[in-house]
């Protein structure tokens, strides 16, 4: 447990003092503000042009679409972050350092995932400062907004640990970050293209779909189907991982 | 204190050490020769637990590293032949984290960072980036790595690579006065280094151990060899005559030299030989220019141990033969 803390601080501190951390929150912000101010702008005109809005409470509108939106910004981030975890480590030879300490595999992979999963948390702490003006006016339903955010960090933490499964491979970052925005893309399509049946092939990608299942959050319905959903893949992830770590042991 | 035996090591199909055994007593200095490539770093790698053996059995401390990797990891400080650091990182930062994976305890951890700090010389970048550093600072800082948690047991592999002079007599100290209450195991293919810091040699060649003893026995069961140069000025008849009467080299063993004088290399069996043949030199009229013994240096052991090696084993499907002289054994060559 102290050992995952002090791999979870020393990777925290690697991101803000390399140029990643800055890079990737600053491209998320500016995008999810744009985002933003697209949306709200959109339903307000819409609104002011009596085009069927009249009745429904315009920031509950904004929430639930900029949430949508936010997923799919994310997830393009996700290999920003992920790429340099392990094949990183594997560049620099501190791999020895980690696997000649008394630390166990899983130490190093939960210590490395938590950290990931804390700066995803930082990008969302961005992304709530664009709500302030929300509240200003008509403040939007506090759950469905909390809710929409337990999606999204489960959300996260399911891609976030295929992506380091991904890093895990290769001692190359750049080879790293193609794997997951080829990961990324797949999960992307899968969703985009499963639009329409729910029947056969396309309801089984359907249901594999990370961005299926985060409809539900955004919505604010609280499903425990889904969070299982996320569950699992982060699951999965780390034994992938622990597994690709291993092999990397006997193979030397 | 460190025991293996029987350790095999295959990468896929290939051999990188087969049947390696040897034993480390507790405050011994083990040296690690062997050229470039031989398995020095495997045989490090798994003594430290960094990866499994295919074969055989490595103990630390009574623990076999394979059953019970984190109790024998806490007893190991390892410098890998690459240091492995955090470029980005300060040099106190970097050394607190490893302090802290180590389980160094918290309540100790600012002393022990002084201590290393100090016991290292790195008072003056502890500020810095690593990043920022020379080479031979890294060094320091690897070497701070590997000895923060104040273990029993320290394998160095390659220790003082890329210091400079005055540098590498201050890690030879260091180590030296570590070898008083630790155990260690140090790689090199540097000789001189290995029989100045050394009590205890294994040389290492293709994967197999091919001598083992103190650096002394190596070469005293090499003196065989000991020669005596000797480069005389005068007439060709004179100094053959004056040869073969000591019973020495025949006629063809006298060369001459571009500037006239005659060189001659005679074997020194017997430690009256210098002294005799000069006053015999002088006394036929000869004038005497250099007289050199030249004892068998650990170098000539372990050429001619490892030019044996190849002799032994004529189809090798390696890709390269090792280089017997990977690099110059000089180590005032290595700049910073």
């Amino acid at each position: 447990m102290k050992n995952t803390i002090h791999l979870f601080v020393k990777e925290l501190k690697s991101y803000f003092f390399s140029p990643i951390a800055y890079v990737t929150l600053t491209l998320f912000l500016l995008i999810s503000g744009f985002v933003f101010y697209l949306i709200f702008s959109d339903l307000v005109r819409e609104t002011a042009m009596g085009m069927g809005y009249q009745a429904v409470n315009v920031p509950q509108m904004v929430v639930r679409y900029y949430f949508g939106w936010l997923s799919t910004v994310l997830l393009f981030l996700v290999p920003l972050i992920t790429m340099g975890v392990y094949a990183e480590e594997k560049k620099k030879g501190t791999y020895e350092l980690l696997f000649t300490s008394p630390l166990t595999n899983l130490q190093i992979i939960l210590g490395k995932f938590l950290a990931n999963l804390a700066f995803g948390l930082i990008l969302f702490a961005g992304s709530a400062l664009v709500m302030v003006p929300l509240f200003l006016s008509e403040p939007p339903d506090l759950i469905p907004l909390l809710v929409g955010y337990l999606g999204l960090v489960l959300f996260m933490a399911a891609v976030l640990s295929l992506g380091n499964f991904l890093s895990s491979l290769t001692e190359n970052q750049i080879i790293a970050a193609i794997l997951t925005f080829v990961l990324v893309l797949l999960l992307w399509f899968m969703n985009v293209f499963t639009q329409s049946g729910t029947e056969g092939v396309s309801g089984v990608l359907a249901y594999l779909s990370p961005l299926r299942h985060l409809e539900d959050f955004q919505k604010g319905v609280l499903d425990l189907a889904h969070g299982v959903y996320f569950l699992s893949v982060t699951v999965f992830g780390v034994f992938l991982t622990y597994r690709s770590l291993e092999s990397l042991r006997w193979r030397g | 204190m460190i025991e293996v035996s029987g350790l095999t090591k295959y990468y896929g199909n290939f051999k990188a050490i087969e049947d390696v055994s040897f034993t480390v007593q507790r405050g011994e200095i083990l040296g690690f020769l062997g050229p470039n490539g031989a398995g020095k770093t495997t045989t490090m790698r798994i003594l430290t637990g960094y990866m499994p053996a295919t074969a055989g059995v490595c103990r630390v401390g009574g623990l076999d590293v394979f059953e019970q990797p984190v109790a024998v990891k806490r007893q190991i400080g390892y410098l890998p032949e690459n240091v492995p650091l955090y470029p980005e990182f300060t040099v106190f930062e970097y050394l607190q984290f490893v302090a802290r994976i180590k389980g160094v305890p918290k309540a100790d951890q600012p002393a022990v960072l002084e201590r290393i700090i100090g016991r290292c010389g790195l008072e003056s970048v502890r500020h810095r980036l690593i990043a920022q550093l020379s080479k031979g600072y890294r060094q320091r800082v690897g070497l701070a790595q590997a000895l923060v948690h104040d273990p029993a047991v320290i394998v160095l592999d390659e220790p003082t690579i890329g210091l400079d002079p005055a540098q590498i007599r201050e890690v030879r100290e260091l180590i030296k006065g570590l070898g008083r209450d630790h155990t260690i195991i140090l790689s090199s293919h540097i000789l001189p280094e290995v029989s100045q810091v050394c009590d205890r040699v294994v040389i290492i060649n293709k994967g197999r151990i091919v001598a083992e003893d103190t650096p002394e026995n190596l070469t005293v069961s090499a003196a065989g060899q000991a020669t005596l140069l000797c480069r005389v000025g005068g007439d060709e008849a004179t100094v053959q005559a004056l040869f073969a009467a000591e019973g020495l080299p025949g006629p063809g063993a006298v060369q001459r030299e571009d500037g006239g004088l005659w060189r001659v290399t005679v074997p020194l069996d017997d430690p009256g030989r210098p002294p005799q043949l000069a006053r015999r030199i002088v006394e036929a009229g000869l004038e005497l220019h250099e007289l050199t013994p030249s004892r068998a240096t650990l170098e000539d052991v372990f050429l001619e141990l490892i030019t044996d090696e190849h002799r032994e084993t004529p189809v090798e499907t390696e890709a390269a033969p090792a280089d017997p002289a990977p690099e110059s054994p000089a180590p005032e060559e290595a700049g910073q």
